[in-house]
This record gives C-alpha cells, structure tokens and sequence, in this order.
C-alpha cells in the first residue's frame, strides 16, 4: 500500500449539498449525531440514526469505497469490541463451552457495539471527506471564538491547526519520497520483527525530521515576511456566513438527537 | 546484444479508483543498453521520475513489463531487491535523504544491505568517496555539517557504492552552482568510464544532456515520442518546442546562421562544435587569415 493511499483526514473535492454546506454547521451536526449514536438504545433507534447516515452519504456523493478504506485501521478494535461484548454479557446462555459462554444479549450487544463505532467512523469521515481542511479550521476557530474570553489563544490554536493540516500531505509526500530512496539503497521496511523494522525506521525519521524543522523555520520566515502577527484584527478572504441550508441541517441533526433520545427512553 | 535494462508497454496510472486518478505513462517502450550513456529529457510532469522508479522496482506498473537482463524483475520478492542494488537510483535533491552519524557510514548504508563483509563495504566507501571527490577527513565528519553540494555527493556516493552495473540520476545538478555541476558531472563520466556502468541522467537542462549523453531519450505525456543522438534530437527543434523542450543555445544560433543562408550543418549543440564548424566556413572563404 503506497501511503498516499491513507485516507486518513483526505478531503474529496465535490459540489454536493454535504460539501456546500457550512463548515459550522458540518461541525455541528456531527456533535448532535454523535450525540444520537451514544442515546441509541435498541434497534429502532439504531434503524434510525443509520437511515440518518446513509441520507447524508447518498446526499454527499462521497464513495462508499472510500468511507469502507477509511476502516481498515480500526479492523482490530472492531473485532475486540465485538469479542468482548460477545462473551462477557450476562443474559440468557445459547452456547457455552469450556469458560466462553455466548448469551443472547450479548450477540445483540456485540453487533450493535460494532454498528455504533462503524458510524462513528463513518460520521468523522464524512467531514473530513466533505470539508476542506481549511474550512473545517475556519469553522473550529468561529466556534471556539467565545472562549476567548477565558484568553484561550484560539486564532493561534486554529492557525496551528491549519499549518499542521496544510503539511500533513506534504509530509507525506516527503515520507514516500525518503522511503523510496531508502529502499533504492536496499533498506526494507516491510519484514522482519518489531525490533528490525523499528530499526529500520531510523533512515526515514531522521530525514523526514531534519526537512520537518527546515519547513517550520522556511514557513516562520515566510509568514514573517509577510508581517503575520497574530489574530488581532484580521479579516478573512472567505466570510462564513449561514444560509437556509445550514439551518435546516442543524435542525435535522438537533431533531434526530431529540428523537432517537426519546425512542431510547421508551427502550426502543 | 539484448538491452540491459528494458521496459515493454509500461503504464502507471496513480491513486487508481480516486477522483484524483492520473495516466503517469502510456504504453512506454524503452531500452538501455549495456554501458551506454544516456538521458532522458521532458518537462516537468512528464512522467520521466515515475518512468526512472520503475526501472529498479520502487513502482510497480499497472501493467506492461520491466525487463533487467532480459529479464522481469517483478518475477520474485529476492529478484525485485537484487535489481535494486543492480540499477542505482539517484533521487531529486538527493541530500536530503542522509541520515548517519558520520559521512563513512551513511555511505556504507547501501553496501551493508546487500550484506557484504566488513572489508569489502570499507572498500566500496572509500572507492565510492574517491569517484565523488571526498577527501578521506571528510568521511569521520557529520554529513549536516557539510555543504550542499558536498552532502549531494555524499549521497550520490551512497548510491555508486552498492557499485551497480546501471546509475539513473534525476537532476543531479539542480540547484547548484556551475562550478558544482561541472564536477558532479565529471565525477559521473569518471564512473560510467572506469566501470563501464550504464548511465541513465535525468534533466531539463539540453546544454547539459547535450555535452554528456551519447543518447538522448525524449519523454512527453508518459510516452516517448523519439529518440536518438543529440544531433538527430537537436535537429527537430521545432517538435521539442512544442513539446515544451527547448534546444542549446548552440543548436539555436546555428539554426538561425542556416536561415541566414549561411552553409552550416544542423546537427551542432556544442559549443566546441560550433567552433569547428565556423572555422570550417571560414577556412572554405578565401583569404581567410584562418588555417
């Protein structure tokens, strides 16, 4: 797997009504489903938020290829989960043998435990899918602007945000290209035992630190130059405004919450 | 003699299956032979870095075949990494890679891979630091305290080391001084001459693939539009134009001197060549105080 393959926090361009929406709202949604997730109880509630889901991927066009790559690093703590949840519920035993016991409960919890962190995956990769990294900053930075007050450095915070965001391609590419010529000098990353392969990792890092710190100091030196001193008094180029659009959205993601919490409260 | 190095109907195409898929190269069949010199010309997006990291087995094509003595290197795990310390790949800005302590050891890097005694890897630095022009003081030294163009030839004596029977090099000279290029050049000559090593140089500089290569290989659009000599290459000016290539300085003042009406041939792309063609013209004129 080549690592520009990683989708990871990759924006997919598109003019859907998911990528026209508001970061903000985006944002926001994504805190009121999550939310909806967490109050689902049993099925019904689970059908639920699951439609929710798939209207807002039919909505953004999004591939359901690349929402499926997004979950191959979670593979291990899914089939942990769904383990766990399989043989320590108490409830009503359908097999056992030895120590394991398999309870009826503990099937229905196991598969709805798996659902849930599928959605949550899914969810987070949505926006990250449908917002730019930079818009996804911008909408942080308008969000957290009340905590200014508590003096929370927060332009500053989203600024790192969205150098460290910027770079992560970047660094990636640098990370292929080092590796590339590494392997060109016989290096290999890929066999041998924990130990070896950290090892191995030594002619990537160093290098890939080295040009890190050469791009911070390269990027302080631009920005200074281009006289950046903070937050204060800084207008933007894009505005973030809210349209109808937005409202409708939040409202839908605020009923949701309030519905599943209903539905979960009758044990549905 | 069958080419020691070989590429048939390569295609890659990048991020395959995204909104950000790309054809790198199209169908590109091409060939070097043992102990030639060659360079490979195209601008920027052409597909010639991804063409060259084909060569030794870093990308895999997405079909079509790569073929080192007559031979696929993909054909096993063991043959993919044998080629890659046969076929020596110089990368862009090469300095950047270095990562040892010392000068001596990052230069023996590759050497230690291909698992070579104590001895036999000492050897290989040091004849490696000679080829580059490093004095031995140099080798005990911190390679981030050297300066750019002597980290470039540290890095390009990591490659030479592993002593490969094909050396491709992207851009050795970019972003140095004249003075530095002139000898990163030289050093290469020395190697591609005293090993008889096939040379494979990528760049865009023409006066520089004109005064080196024996062959010149032109790249556009990930496929290989013609190949040949400088002169044949130099000769169709107006197809590497629009290519987006240009010619020597050379090539276009003789250019010029023929629509003049001047009788020159068209095949001149170096400055010692225009000098004995002038001389040449003025030595058919008569009364020329030339010999």
């Amino acid at each position: 797997m080549a690592l520009k393959d990683i989708t990871l926090g990759q924006f997919f361009p598109g003019s859907s009504p998911i990528h026209r929406l508001d970061p903000r709202a985006k944002l926001i949604g994504l805190v009121l489903y999550i939310v909806a997730l967490f109050l689902a109880g049993r099925w019904v509630s689970y059908l639920v938020v699951f439609l929710a889901l798939a209207l807002v991927v039919a909505l953004s066009t999004v591939r359901l290829r690349a929402l499926v790559r997004g979950m191959k690093p979670v593979l291990f703590l899914l089939a942990f989960t769904a383990v766990l949840n399989l043989f320590y519920t108490p409830g009503r035993p359908l097999v056992s043998f030895w120590i394991f016991t398999i309870t009826d409960e503990g099937v229905v919890r196991s598969i709805l435990m798996v659902a849930r962190i599928l959605m949550l995956i899914s969810c987070t990769f949505l926006l990250t899918y449908t917002t730019s990294p930079l818009a996804l900053t911008d909408g942080l930075e308008s969000l957290l602007s009340p905590l200014k007050r508590v003096r929370l450095p927060v332009h500053e915070l989203s600024m790192i945000m969205s150098i460290a965001l910027r770079f992560v391609p970047t660094l990636i590419e640098e990370t292929d290209k080092i590796m590339s010529a590494q392997r060109a000098r016989g290096a290999d990353f890929d066999s041998g035992g924990l130990v070896r392969k950290a090892k191995a990792l030594i002619p990537l890092l160093v290098p890939l630190f080295i040009s890190a710190f050469r791009r911070a100091d390269e990027l302080a030196t631009a920005m200074e130059c281009r006289c950046y001193h903070g937050g204060e008094g800084r207008t933007r180029l894009h505005q973030l405004r809210f349209g109808p659009g937005d409202g409708l959205f939040m409202a839908a993601a605020l009923s949701l919450a309030v519905g599943v919490g209903v539905l979960a409260h009758f044990g549905w | 003699m069958p080419p020691i190095l070989e590429t048939r109907q390569l295609h890659h195409l990048y991020s395959a299956g995204t909104p950000f898929a790309h054809a790198a190269l199209r169908g590109v069949d091409f060939a070097a032979q043992a102990g030639e010199y060659l360079a490979i010309i195209g601008r920027t997006g052409s597909g010639k870095s991804t063409l060259i990291q084909h060569l030794n087995g870093l990308l895999k094509p997405t079909s079509g075949q790569v073929l080192f003595d007559g031979e696929d290197i993909w054909e096993s795990k063991q043959r993919t990494r044998a080629v890659r310390f046969q076929v020596g790949l110089v990368f862009q800005y090469p300095e950047y890679q270095l990562f040892e302590e010392t000068v001596y050891r990052d230069i023996a890097f590759g050497p230690k891979n291909m698992g070579l005694d104590e001895g036999e890897v000492d050897r290989r630095v040091r004849q490696a630091a000679r080829f580059v022009g490093l004095d031995e003081p140099v080798l005990d030294k911190s390679p981030f305290d050297l300066s750019g163009g002597q980290k470039r030839r540290v890095a390009i004596a990591g490659v030479i080391a592993m002593e490969p029977q094909v050396l491709i090099l992207d851009e050795p000279t970019a972003g140095l001084d004249p003075a530095g290029s002139a000898q990163i050049l030289d050093n290469i000559r020395t190697y591609h001459r005293e090993k008889g090593a096939t040379v494979i140089l990528v760049s865009h500089s023409m006066e520089e693939v004109a005064r080196e290569a024996g062959r010149l290989v032109v790249i556009s659009q990930g496929c290989i539009p013609f190949s040949g000599p400088p002169a044949q290459v130099f000769a169709r000016g107006e197809q590497l134009e629009a290519l987006g290539l240009g010619v020597p300085a050379m090539t276009r003042v003789f250019a010029r001197l023929r629509a003049m009406g001047l009788d020159v041939p068209a095949g001149v792309y170096t400055v010692a060549q225009a000098r004995d063609a002038v001389l040449a013209v003025l030595a058919r004129k008569e009364g020329s105080p030339w010999p």
